[in-house]
């Protein structure tokens, strides 16, 4: 499995080249999040991808050669910090949901929202713990469930900087 | 300062990219910009009969000049009929931009008129697209697409431009860029110094080295560097199915091309070899064999401009990313021939030698009047590269005719052969072969074929007369689908589903007469000689010369499937394993 961060133009069809460039090479993507970044021309994306190492060290090749692709970042080899922010909708009581989220260590999980017999929980961990979390739920009660996708971002000077604009003449 | 609308922008924007033929077809999108054309006289305009054959065109001049080749195309149809041209030369990597009308913006996602979303249906195909969103960034689109087509590895851009954005009542001031700035594209980087060293050393240490060079030479220019190194270390040297020409075929270290219907010399060279340089070519399928029992005892370098093809199919050694020409002189400064193990590599040409000798192929097959019933499609290859004294420019379409010109037309220089070796496309050969015309009028140009392929796009035989093209058509006609026919033999017990016309196929020579050009039947190896002098001769005339061939003839070597590079098919009943 492979954590891969991307920054790319702010522009249309930018990020049918990047998810395009999976299926008509055959790669999977195990979870995808996009939006624009504190630079509106760029849009930061995130993936995460389970192949072989080999088949990611060509992925990084191929993003790298999109032309929308402005900088590419594996994750999965610097120090980072990552999560995964799910929301889930239950069919139960705010005393139950309150028990859940009291047992839901390691998860850090808020009652965001309360109507009729439906409660929904906003939970935060890795991708792993929130696994866990939704496996841990009673399937009867358990609605729905939408979740942000694997975010991450490298610590200290491991930036995901865009390289200053090539200048071609000829 | 004149001001432009979008359309006579897009238009004065080629000019000066120095554009001086649009291969097209026009259409209701595409009007605006086709009524600027009218009133300009830089770029001219040519009218195909289909839009496949526009892209082909281009193709053609752009592989045979080494320029961007540019072509015009309405909305919908246009559009995807351009779609099977733009495939072929994104999988040669051929630099062209490709300009497509578009419904207005307002109608777009409306399901409009000839709407057919371009952007969306050619992404996997192209190096990158653009859709016009205002008429004023026309002139800088069309810069930054010419600079993404022609550099780094070059491939197709397409420009989709809504009919709104040139509209003729809109004018605005007209600059051509001189340098643009793009953050997401740059040139690739140097090639350190260390791998340039490692690659040197592992040079001079081989016992048997092979090169095998491909496209990425002649695209890169850098054929005069590998015949250097090919000297200095008197190495075997196989071109790829693209890279012919990048090495002369008739220079003593040249063994062939290598692959599915490569010599058994280069096959074996490549089985047997202790290092395989790779240059500018990509361990396509077609030259690996199985990849996991590929060139097992060799050592691999892998210089390609494309840092994607690197260790896609095959792992290496050294990689060398970067212009081919760049990093061959780089090398050429540091070899040093007093380290080259000159006896071994001596010992090594031998060997090879004696495989030639062995199974290679027979290019006496016309001088000793090998004679039975039919002529074989190998001597009509070998007359015309009697009577063009190899050296003309030969296209050719998809199948067995293609590897018969690939394997016995000795190309002595880049850019001579033309041919879909990605893709396979078939049809490509006769608008290829138009492209090449135009750039080139004073040169024989020879489209090699099937009547299979050249049905595919022979509608161009009008605009050939239309301006003027006399082109060659050399069509082995053996009155099937040759190639498959071939593997309907070998691997489906004889079994042509399919590939038979019945009785179907025109009259070739009436065809060429009634587009106004000359026909010619061969089907006497007596004549043959004699007819193809005649055709070539004809300068000013489109000659379109039907000779039946074998049909019962197939091509070989042929790699065994899932085999290793030594494993061939020599012959109808001879095998190597």
């Amino acid at each position: 499995m492979s954590h891969i961060s991307i920054l790319m133009e702010n522009q249309p069809g930018a990020l049918s080249r990047v998810v395009g460039l999976f299926s008509q090479r055959g790669y999977n993507i195990d979870s995808l999040s996009v939006a624009p970044t504190n630079d509106s021309s760029l849009s930061r994306l995130t993936m995460v991808v389970k192949e072989e190492e080999s088949v990611i060290s060509q992925i990084l090749k191929q993003l790298n050669k999109v032309i929308d692709v402005v900088e590419v970042q594996n994750l999965s080899d610097v120090e980072c910090v990552s999560l995964e922010i799910a929301i889930v909708k239950l069919k139960i009581t705010e005393e139950e949901a309150k028990r859940i989220i009291d047992n839901a260590f390691p998860v850090i999980g808020e009652i965001i929202n309360h109507k009729d017999k439906f409660v929904m929980i906003k939970v935060t961990g890795s991708n792993h713990e929130v696994d866990d979390f939704l496996l841990s739920l009673n399937k009867q009660n358990f609605l729905e469930v939408t979740r942000s996708g694997l975010l991450g971002m490298g610590t200290g000077e491991n930036f995901l900087i865009s390289e200053s604009e090539t200048t071609i003449e000829y | 300062m004149k001001k432009e609308s979008g359309g006579s922008a897009l238009i004065r924007a080629l000019a000066d990219e120095n554009v001086d033929l649009l291969f097209g077809y026009p259409g209701g999108a595409a009007l605006h910009i086709y009524d600027a054309i009218y009133q300009q006289d830089k770029v001219q305009h040519i009218l195909v009969r289909h839009e496949q054959a526009a892209v082909h065109a281009a193709d053609g001049y752009a592989r045979a000049t080494g320029k961007v080749g540019t072509v015009l195309v309405t909305s919908g149809p246009g559009a995807t009929n351009a779609i099977t041209g733009i495939a072929t030369a994104y999988m040669d990597s051929i630099p062209l931009v490709v300009i497509s009308g578009q419904v207005a913006s307002h109608l777009i996602g409306t399901d409009a008129f000839q709407e057919t979303d371009m952007m969306g249906i050619s992404r996997p195909i192209v190096k990158h697209s653009f859709l016009i969103q205002s008429p004023e960034e026309i002139p800088e689109v069309v810069k930054k697409a010419f600079i993404i087509a022609k550099t780094g590895k070059p491939g197709p851009v397409v420009i989709d431009v809504p009919k709104d954005m040139t509209d003729p009542n809109h004018l605005f001031d007209y600059q051509y860029p001189k340098e643009i700035k793009m953050r997401s594209y740059s040139a690739p980087s140097e090639v350190e110094e260390s791998h340039i060293e490692e690659a040197v050393s592992l040079l001079e240490n081989a016992k048997k080295p092979v090169l095998y060079a491909g496209g990425g030479i002649i695209q890169g220019n850098a054929s005069e560097e590998l015949m250097k190194l090919a000297n200095i270390i008197n190495a075997p040297v196989t071109n790829t199915l693209m890279g012919l020409g990048a090495f002369p075929a008739s220079h003593n270290n040249f063994i062939g091309m290598l692959g599915m219907h490569g010599t058994y010399e280069a096959n074996m060279a490549m089985h047997e070899s202790d290092l395989i340089f790779a240059l500018g070519s990509r361990f396509d399928d077609r030259t690996t064999n199985n990849p996991q029992k590929y060139s097992l005892n060799a050592k691999k370098i892998h210089l390609d401009c494309d840092y994607g093809s690197i260790e896609k199919i095959i792992n290496v050694d050294v990689s060398l990313n970067g212009d081919a020409k760049k990093i061959l002189n780089q090398i050429l400064k540091k070899i040093d021939p007093k380290n080259i193990d000159k006896a071994s590599i001596e010992l090594w040409n031998k060997e090879i030698q004696n495989w030639r000798e062995t199974h290679g192929l027979n290019h006496d097959l016309l001088d000793k009047k090998f004679h039975q019933k039919q002529i074989l499609p190998q001597q009509v290859i070998q007359s015309l590269y009697k009577s063009t004294n190899g050296k003309a420019f030969i296209t050719s379409d998809v199948g067995q005719h293609q590897m018969f010109a690939a394997q016995y037309y000795k190309f002595d220089e880049p850019r001579k052969w033309i041919n879909s070796g990605g893709l396979g496309t078939m049809g490509f050969g006769l608008p290829s072969a138009m492209g090449v015309k135009f750039a080139y009028p004073d040169e024989d140009v020879v489209c090699v074929t099937g009547e299979g392929s050249i049905q595919m796009c022979i509608q161009e035989l009008s605009t050939c007369m239309q301006y003027g093209l006399p082109v060659k058509i050399i069509n082995l006609n053996n009155r099937a689908l040759g190639m498959v026919k071939q593997w309907q033999d070998m691997q489906y017990g004889g079994r042509y589903s399919s590939i038979l016309y019945e009785d179907s196929l025109p009259d070739f020579v009436k065809l060429a007469e009634s587009y106004g050009h000359v026909g010619m039947k061969v089907e006497d190896i007596s004549e043959l000689e004699e007819r193809m002098d005649e055709c070539i001769s004809m300068k000013d005339k489109l000659v379109f010369m039907d000779v039946y061939v074998d049909p019962e003839e197939h091509v070989y070597p042929m790699l065994e499937a899932g085999g290793n590079m030594s494993e061939m098919r020599v012959s109808k009943t001879k095998k190597t394993f």
